[in-house]
């Protein structure tokens, strides 16, 4: 009961998730494919980057009326600096632009991250819906779990006379169920730790209001009734402060004062390691947005480091080409077993309706 | 799997979920190991993760 309900209820919505996961695993190849990857002109030899400042400015002057509310450095793209701009730096997310400047001659690159695997995306994370539509799904990811850990239950007297991998063809009906047990039991633990880690990320924005309300509150706490900062402080005074309180780390992104990664008053830099491993490990150094020192620096709470790492174990893309295409094999089995399991469910209520009497002890058991 | 099968201790237990449990201890290694190392650590990771696409390979040319 508690598999074929907890499966039935998330069917669709995982069917969605499995299919719109798809096409995002090879998302970075696919926006590249369409121009929304720009990449940097080549720089010639000894050539200096501009001030982070100057792409600043420019970044403004490319859109009109806005504000900055980060600015990010892909970690294989050094030469490449993103630009997020909006009306306001608490403005609607979905109306956050993405652009790219050449960080040698700060020229304009293009926009970054829109096109077709944005809309693969939004289904994805949230259907259309805002937190709640993310909140949704992450329900719909639990159930899944739900249905993982009954189905391993269920498996053993299904298959207590049958050896493992048994893929018998005597009906359809059959042969879906063999297909089905087979399938899902080997993906298990594949299928558990992307579901787990994808339940975990509809999360984030809840965690990052925790970490606010309490970390940060704490961090900012001298800064406590301070107007948001007039005039900002400059950027490479900054960002260089912030190098120097976190050695031997890189910037990730600087998010400015107001926006949801800091206070109203400071610049949070998110400094990153250079290991697989310690680069998804961010750490914020607080500067004061009006002078750029720095305010204080702590490592994140094991919750946010928790969801930091588990987000590759989500997107299956940080083990080169052939884990993506090996992520996208095991997704494609999963969409087999869930489309198997809503055939079997189908074909069974069709079975007790007719009221056909032919036993079939081996998919009689009760659930 | 031989050997799994031959095992008397678990009996059918061991029949039924060997299987499943060995390729799933070796998901976790492979999917943990990626992450932790880039280089043959990698290469680990690709046979791991994607033991069960070959395993379901070799069952579907074997089945009778």
């Amino acid at each position: 009961m508690v598999h074929t309900w907890s499966s039935l209820i998330s069917t669709l919505f995982l069917l969605l998730l499995c299919i719109t996961g798809l096409p995002l695993i090879f998302h970075h190849e696919i926006d590249e494919l369409f121009g929304y990857d720009p990449k940097p002109e080549i720089a010639q030899a000894g050539a200096v980057k501009r001030s982070i400042d100057e792409i600043a400015r420019t970044a403004l002057a490319n859109d009109p009326g806005s504000v900055l509310l980060y600015i990010s450095w892909d970690k294989d793209e050094p030469n490449t600096v993103i630009a997020f701009t909006n009306t306001k730096v608490d403005g609607d997310p979905d109306a956050t632009k993405l652009r790219a400047y050449d960080a040698h001659t700060a020229k304009p690159l293009g926009p970054v991250g829109g096109g077709p695997m944005l809309i693969f995306l939004k289904l994805h994370v949230d259907m259309f819906a805002g937190q709640p539509g993310k909140l949704f799904l992450g329900a719909m990811g639990f159930l899944f779990l739900v249905a993982i850990v009954s189905g391993v239950v269920l498996y053993w007297p299904f298959t207590r006379r049958l050896s493992f991998g048994t893929l018998r063809d005597k009906s359809r009906r059959i042969a879906w169920f063999d297909w089905h047990n087979l399938l899902g039991a080997i993906t298990i633990a594949w299928a558990l730790v992307v579901g787990a880690t994808g339940v975990i990320n509809t999360l984030a924005e809840v965690m990052l209001g925790q970490w606010k309300a309490n970390e940060l509150a704490d961090m900012v706490k001298p800064y406590a009734g301070k107007p948001p900062p007039v005039q900002l402080a400059s950027l490479d005074a900054a960002l260089d402060k912030a190098r120097k309180t976190a050695p031997g780390m890189n910037v990730s992104f600087v998010a400015f004062p107001g926006t949801p990664f800091t206070s109203t008053h400071h610049f949070a830099v998110f400094m990153r390691g250079d290991t697989p491993l310690t680069s998804r490990l961010l750490k914020p150094v607080l500067l004061d947005g009006e002078t750029g020192e720095v305010s204080d620096a702590r490592d994140l709470p094991v919750y946010l480091k928790a969801l930091l790492v588990s987000q590759p174990l989500h997107f299956g893309d940080y083990g080169g080409m052939p884990l993506k295409i090996i992520w996208a094999l095991l997704d494609v089995m999963t969409i087999v077993v869930i489309g198997s399991g809503l055939y079997l469910w189908i074909a069974k209520r069709r079975k007790h309706r007719s009221h056909a009497s032919a036993a079939q002890p081996l998919l009689q058991p009760s659930e | 799997m031989t050997a799994a099968r031959k095992s008397q201790s678990g009996g059918n237990g061991w029949r039924v979920y060997g299987g499943p449990l060995l390729l799933g201890l070796l998901s976790v290694a492979g999917l943990l190991t990626a992450l932790m190392s880039e280089g043959v650590g990698r290469y680990f990771s690709w046979l791991a993760v994607g033991a069960p696409v070959l395993v379901t390979a070799w069952f579907y040319v074997r089945r009778k």
